[in-house]
């Protein structure tokens, strides 16, 4: 017998158009046109020359591009995996607590987003600058004699880039450990696990889901990440993000920024593929 | 015969709540024992604080002579068969049997063993590298048995363990606890909110209502002899009239009521006359048409009121005279002989020897 067909109501059908079309119009149109840069030449003066080439596309083949990449692709790595170490606790934290303690604990994680992210990328020049709130803790307490130089180093940029996609990371791994049944942690338990071992062959696995979601929310951001570098990192260590903002506004060759845009893209997207394919390779059935 | 698990005045509160309220208990070593009693009386509650999943606010609980109020679950010799079975859904069967044996870091080639006779014992050889998602209710209830039966518990503790499993399952798992029970010879501390489980697979039931452990005794003792009218009407449907008792010597009394004078009926040794309910069970009380049969001591005049049929008995319900509606439960085959219908007037009967008496 084949299945019953479902129609659906006339409200769904329209909501499932409009956002059809909002997306075709501002996501699929505009990468198709950036595509399209891509594959332009330069003008003399920074327009764009409607005359096809690959050129771009061989220039990202560049040595220096690479290391560009590489530190791009440790930045976010770096990025990722703490936010998972940082954000697990945090998670684990909001999903287990009761439901008042959750909503309250739950507003704290979302009260950033109330903030422009420029904005609190600036308070944390405030606190790492030479005269910034942690220099002068640790003046104050004579810890330190003279400040540390914390602006403008690659630890500013990972406090900045971790502080910023934590909330990315969180948020599924609170809906993932919330699926987890408290029941099971209570059988490891009764079956002579520590605490420990509970977490490490209970919770931890089961919040697989909860990682890879939050793990691509941060990573692909915090791969093409261009504010907080170069607030925190005084610009002085290019990003490929950084580059990308470079190409269309500084050196405005804008179909070499596509190109480079592009190619962040795919190999993000393959990345992603990759370890999705190692992560879930021995998942369930 | 030796106590395994002795508890000693146990009191839990959850909030306001008093979910366990001073029961005291002593559970003999190897026996089935079941705790009984309607959903929010404690039961789970007594049994968490046995496996050690929560502390008791006072009172003792030993295992084995030892008083195990400070140890963790993971240090007292019992385990658990969760509700839901809590089975983890990323692990092969085998590996959820394993899982205990393996945070006892054994050695894989006695984990393997243990194993594979474990789910022998349990007929779930043959699905051992399956998921938890790709059995049914039934073998995900066996996995769950075997996890903690592997672990060689002196005590195994049940969480309703039918309650997930259909009407036809349970009459399977009901065979097959008890052939486990007799193999691995531990003790089964069993919660449940089915009279009939209770009855059919304890060697004794605990009656548990509002915290309180009401009545503790074998199957036959809590059918036969409640303690009080809650036990009774919890264990089994029952008759009930309120009466005076007159007179009550040697386990016999005798008692009035308003519409019905001289009713006698068993009684525990202590009763004292006074106010008391009379209790019969359906399948004791018997149907006079014409006139009042002269064996039984005790007659009521009512009327039949509705008739339910299921299937190899059917169930009476007749009005009394006071307007009390009594059940009356007649195999089919003698429900054909007399052949009642809705609206007959008749006569409800019994021995002495077939009611009860209790104080309120």
């Amino acid at each position: 017998m084949p299945p019953p067909t479902h129609s659906w109501p006339l409200p769904l059908k329209c909501s499932f158009w409009a956002a059809g079309v909002f997306l075709l119009l501002f996501f699929v149109l505009p990468l198709m046109m950036v595509f399209g840069v891509s594959l332009a030449s330069r003008g003399l003066y920074g327009g764009v020359e409607w005359i096809a080439t690959f050129d771009n596309y061989r220039r990202l083949a560049d040595p220096l591009i690479g290391v560009i990449f590489l530190r791009s692709l440790f930045f976010a790595s770096m990025t990722t995996i703490a936010c998972g170490v940082i954000g697990f606790p945090l998670a684990y934290m909001v999903a287990r607590a009761s439901h008042r303690w959750q909503l309250v604990l739950l507003m704290l994680v979302m009260i950033p987003f109330w903030t422009n992210f420029l904005v609190r990328t600036y308070a944390w020049i405030l606190i790492l600058r030479a005269d910034g709130l942690v220099n002068g803790v640790l003046l104050r307490l004579g810890i330190q004699s003279e400040p540390l130089s914390l602006l403008f180093t690659d630890f500013a940029v990972a406090i900045g880039l971790i502080y910023g996609y934590l909330p990315f990371m969180v948020l599924p791994l609170i809906v993932a450990i919330e699926r987890i049944s408290p029941q099971l942690e209570e059988a490891a338990y009764d079956l002579y696990a520590s605490m420990g071992a509970m977490f490490r062959h209970v919770v931890l696995p089961l919040s697989k889901p909860g990682f890879m979601a939050g793990g691509v929310l941060v990573f692909i951001p915090s791969l093409g990440a261009f504010i907080t570098p170069y607030l925190l990192g005084g610009g002085q260590k290019m990003m490929i993000g950084t580059l990308i903002q470079q190409e269309f506004l500084v050196s405005r060759d804008w179909p070499f920024g596509s190109a480079l845009s592009f190619g962040l893209m795919g190999s993000a997207l393959m990345l992603w593929f990759l370890v999705s394919r190692t992560a879930l390779g021995k998942d369930l059935p | 015969m030796p106590s395994t698990v002795v508890l000693q005045d146990v009191r839990k509160t959850h909030g306001q709540v008093v979910a366990v309220d001073q029961v005291s208990l002593s559970i003999r070593s190897g026996e089935f024992f079941s705790i009984l009693g309607p959903s929010g009386s404690g039961k789970s509650t007594l049994l968490r604080l046995i496996a050690g999943l929560d502390s008791p606010d006072s009172g003792t609980i030993a295992i084995q002579q030892r008083i195990v109020n400070a140890d963790p679950p993971h240090i007292r010799p019992v385990n658990m068969v969760f509700q839901q079975y809590a089975l983890f859904p990323h692990m092969t069967v085998f590996e959820n049997i394993a899982f205990g044996l393996k945070m006892r870091r054994q050695t894989e080639p006695p984990i393997r063993l243990a194993v594979e006779e474990m789910a022998a014992l349990v007929r779930l050889d043959g699905k051992l590298q399956r998921f938890p998602a790709q059995l049914s209710g039934g073998e995900q209830q066996r996995v769950a048995l075997a996890r903690a039966l592997v672990n060689r518990p002196v005590v195994l503790l049940l969480d309703e363990p039918m309650a997930a499993l259909d009407q036809q399952l349970r009459q399977n798992m009901h065979t097959e606890l008890k052939r486990i029970q007799h193999e691995v010879k531990a003790t089964f501390i069993c919660v449940t909110h089915q009279q009939d489980e209770a009855l059919m697979l304890s060697d004794r039931i605990g009656v548990m209502v509002a915290g309180k452990l009401l009545q503790v005794g074998t199957p036959q003792e809590i059918y036969e002899q409640p303690v009080s009218s809650t036990v009774a009407k919890f264990i089994g449907l029952s008759n009930s009239l309120s009466g005076t008792i007159t007179r009550a010597e040697n386990g016999v009394c005798w008692m009035e009521h308003e519409n019905f004078p001289s009713l006698v009926a068993r009684c525990p040794s202590g009763l004292e006359p006074g106010h008391a309910m009379l209790l019969v069970r359906p399948e004791r009380v018997h149907i006079s048409i014409d006139q009042p049969h002269p064996e039984y001591e005790n007659t009521l005049p009512a009327m039949v009121n509705h008739i339910a049929f299921h299937g190899n008995e059917v169930f009476y319900q007749c009005r009394l005279v006071n307007e009390a509606i009594w059940t009356v439960r007649l195999p089919i085959a003698e429900a054909q002989s007399t052949s009642l219908v809705i609206g007959q007037t008749l006569y409800l009967q019994w021995a002495a020897h077939e009611g009860f008496a209790l104080s309120h």
